[in-house]
C-alpha cells in the first residue's frame, strides 16, 4: 500500500491543506509520496521534503503545471499511480477541481471529503450538508480520496527527511490556458488556516457596514474574517469569505457569528469549531442552538462594544 | 451550438433530512423532492445563452428513477426545449452518470456542458469533472461568469484565495457556482407548453453503461450533536465567559 498526496501551493509556499491530507494518507497504512506538480515550485518541494511521515516527494516542474490547469495535471496524476494504490488530494478549490478527473481516468469512484479513515478501504464522509455521515467501502483496486482538512490534524512541517526526485509528464493539453486571477488581499489569516474567525450575515446591512463592524473586532482578535452565502450573495464579502456547505469548512478554536441565523448550509460550514458564540436580535435565530455563548440584541451597539473590551 | 445541461432529482432544499433508525440512508419517504440548486443555475445559464444568440439548442437530461420527469419538466418550463431520461433503479455513482452523459454528448454533440458543481444530496462534486476527463474536454468548475467567445470560453471560477479566469477550447465543460445567476422561475403559460415539449426515454444500456455502484454505504449515521449553551445579558457577561473558557486572553 502506497499513497500520492497532491500538494497545496502557490509555487512558492507550501499550504496547511497538504498537512491533513499528508495524515490520512499515513492512516492507509503505506508509504506516503507528495507530487509537487508546478513551475519554478523547488522551495515547495523542499518544505515538502521535510514533513514527518512522507518519504518521498515527486516534482513536475514545467510551465505547463504551473497554474494547475486540471487537463494539464491530472494526466500527470494517472501516469504516476500505476505504482501508488491511492491518490489523496485535500478537498481544497484546487483538490476538488484535479482529483475526479484522476478518478476518471483511473476508472474508480472517488470517495471525496473524507472524514476519517476506517480501514483501507473503508472510510466516513457528510451527505446531506453534513446533517448525515455515511460510512462507505470501496471496491476499487485504486482510491481516489479527497480530504476535509479540519477531520485531521495536520503532519508536522518537520523531523521528515524525504528524497526528492524529478518527474515528468505531458505537460500542457493544448485545450486550456490561464488568463489571470483577482485574488483576496489580506494581512489577516486565512480562514481555513485561522484559530479565530468573525464571521459577519446579511444583518450587517451593506459592504460599508460590514467592514466597519466586522473589520476592528476581527483585527483586535487576531481572527480571519468569514461571511454567510447571503452576506457574499448581497455583495458584501467577496466569495471566498464564505462558510458552509459549499463555501469553506472551518473548525477554529473560536468562531464569532454576527448577524447571521444558522441556515442548515452555514451550519455545516463551522459547526465543528471548538467554540460557537452568536449575536443576532432573533432569539429565535437557529444559530443559538449551536452557540456555547448566545447574545441577543442589536450587532451595530453589542459589536462595537465588544472591540472595545477585548 | 448545441448546449447540454444534465439535471439532478434531490431531496429539496429546505428540507431537513433524518437519518433513518436502522442506518440504512436517510429518510426520503414523503419527502419534497426538488432540482438540485447547482442544476437550476446550469440550466439558467443555457437559457441565457440562447436568449444571446450564443446557443441554438438547450437539451437537458437527467439520470435515475422514473420521477426525474418531473425534474425535466421543471428544467423545459425554465425554457430548455427538449429532455431525456435515462431510467435507471440503481443508486447513481458520479462516475457512471459521468459515463452515461459521456454517451449522451457523443450522439447529440454539443459544444457546451453546463452541470452544477455538486449535488446537495450526495455533495460528491465529481460529474463535471469527471465527464470532461472521459471526454479529454476542458473543464470550467465553480463558475461565478461563463463568457464564450468564438471557438473558446472564458470561465470565472470561484477558488479559495478569491477569483480566477480561465480560457478554454470548446467544446468545453462548465460547471456552476452560486453567483453564476439567479435562476428564473417557470410562469404558468411556460409550465403548460412544457407538457409538450419532448422527453426522449433511454436507459444507461443504451450507452453501454455498467451503473453497479463502486461503493457500497456500510451505514449512515447522524453527527455528533451540538448542544446549545448558555445565553449571556451584555457585553461585559460575554466577555467574562470567552476569558473563563480561555477563548481569549
Amino acid at each position: 500500500m502506497s499513497a500520492l498526496v497532491l500538494a497545496e501551493h502557490d509555487n512558492s509556499e507550501l499550504k496547511d491543506a497538504t498537512l491533513a491530507a499528508v495524515t490520512a494518507a499515513g492512516q492507509l497504512g503505506g508509504d506516503v509520496h507528495i507530487l509537487v506538480a508546478g513551475a519554478g515550485c523547488g522551495a515547495v518541494a523542499d518544505a515538502a521534503a521535510k514533513i514527518a511521515g512522507v518519504s518521498k516527494v515527486l516534482v513536475a516542474d514545467d510551465a505547463a503545471y504551473g497554474a494547475a490547469l486540471p487537463e494539464n495535471v491530472a494526466p500527470l496524476v494517472a501516469g504516476l499511480m500505476a505504482g501508488y494504490d491511492a491518490f489523496v488530494a485535500p478537498a481544497t478549490s484546487r483538490g476538488k477541481n484535479i482529483a475526479p478527473r484522476v478518478a476518471a481516468a483511473l476508472d474508480v469512484a472517488q470517495i471525496s471529503e473524507i472524514l476519517s479513515v476506517e480501514g483501507p478501504d473503508t472510510f466516513t464522509r457528510p451527505i446531506y450538508a453534513g446533517n448525515a455521515i455515511a460510512t462507505v467501502k470501496s471496491s476499487d483496486a485504486k482510491k481516489v480520496i479527497t480530504v476535509r482538512g479540519t477531520a485531521f490534524a495536520k503532519a508536522a512541517t518537520s523531523g521528515g527527511s524525504a528524497s526528492v526526485e524529478a518527474v515528468s509528464g505531458a505537460g500542457s493539453a493544448g485545450t486550456s490556458s490561464f488568463v489571470g486571477a483577482e485574488l483576496t488581499k489580506s494581512a489577516r489569516p486565512e480562514l481555513t488556516a485561522a484559530k479565530i474567525i468573525v464571521s459577519g450575515g446579511r444583518a450587517l446591512g451593506s459592504s460599508e457596514k460590514f467592514h466597519e463592524y466586522i473589520d476592528p473586532l476581527a483585527d483586535k482578535l487576531g481572527a480571519a474574517v468569514g461571511a454567510s452565502r447571503a452576506a457574499v450573495d448581497a455583495g458584501y464579502a467577496p466569495n471566498d469569505y464564505q462558510v458552509g456547505q459549499t463555501g469553506k469548512i472551518v473548525a477554529p478554536e473560536l468562531y464569532v457569528a454576527v448577524g447571521i441565523s444558522g441556515a442548515i448550509q452555514h451550519l455545516a460550514g463551522m459547526k465543528d469549531s471548538k467554540i460557537i458564540v452568536a449575536i443576532n436580535k432573533d432569539e429565535e435565530a437557529p444559530i443559538f442552538q449551536v452557540a456555547d455563548v448566545g447574545l441577543v440584541g442589536d450587532l451595530f451597539t453589542l459589536v462595537p462594544e465588544l472591540t472595545g473590551k477585548l | 451550438m448545441k448546449v447540454l445541461v444534465p439535471v439532478k432529482r434531490v431531496v429539496d432544499y429546505n428540507v431537513k433530512v433524518r437519518v433513518k433508525s436502522d442506518q440504512t440512508g436517510v429518510e426520503l419517504a414523503n419527502i419534497k423532492m426538488s432540482m438540485n440548486p447547482f442544476d437550476e443555475i446550469a440550466v439558467e445559464e443555457a437559457i441565457r445563452l440562447k436568449e444571446k444568440g450564443i446557443a441554438t439548442e438547450v437539451v437537458v437530461v437527467s439520470v435515475g428513477v422514473q420521477q426525474c420527469t418531473e425534474t425535466l419538466r421543471t428544467a423545459l418550463a425554465m425554457g430548455a426545449d427538449r429532455g431525456i431520461l435515462v431510467l435507471t433503479d440503481v443508486a447513481t455513482e458520479s462516475l457512471a452518470v459521468a459515463k452515461v452523459l459521456a454517451g449522451i454528448v457523443a450522439e447529440e454533440a454539443p459544444g457546451l456542458v453546463i452541470l452544477g458543481k455538486q449535488a446537495i444530496d450526495d455533495d460528491a462534486n465529481q460529474t463535471g469533472q469527471m465527464l470532461a476527463g472521459l471526454l479529454g474536454w476542458a473543464q470550467g468548475t465553480f463558475a461565478s461568469k461563463v463568457d464564450p467567445q468564438g471557438d473558446t470560453v472564458n470561465v470565472t471560477r470561484e477558488i479559495d484565495g478569491g477569483l480566477e479566469t480561465v480560457a478554454l477550447k470548446l467544446p468545453a465543460i462548465v460547471t456552476t457556482d452560486l453567483r453564476l445567476n439567479e435562476p428564473r422561475y417557470a410562469s404558468l403559460p411556460n409550465i403548460m407548453k412544457a407538457k409538450s415539449k419532448p422527453i426522449a426515454n433511454k436507459t444507461p444500456a443504451d450507452y453501454g453503461v455498467d451503473m453497479t455502484p463502486r461503493l457500497t454505504t456500510l451505514k449512515v449515521t447522524e453527527p455528533a450533536k451540538r448542544q446549545a449553551g448558555i445565553k449571556v445579558k451584555s457585553v461585559d457577561e460575554l466577555v467574562a465567559k470567552l476569558k473563563e473558557m480561555g477563548a481569549v486572553a
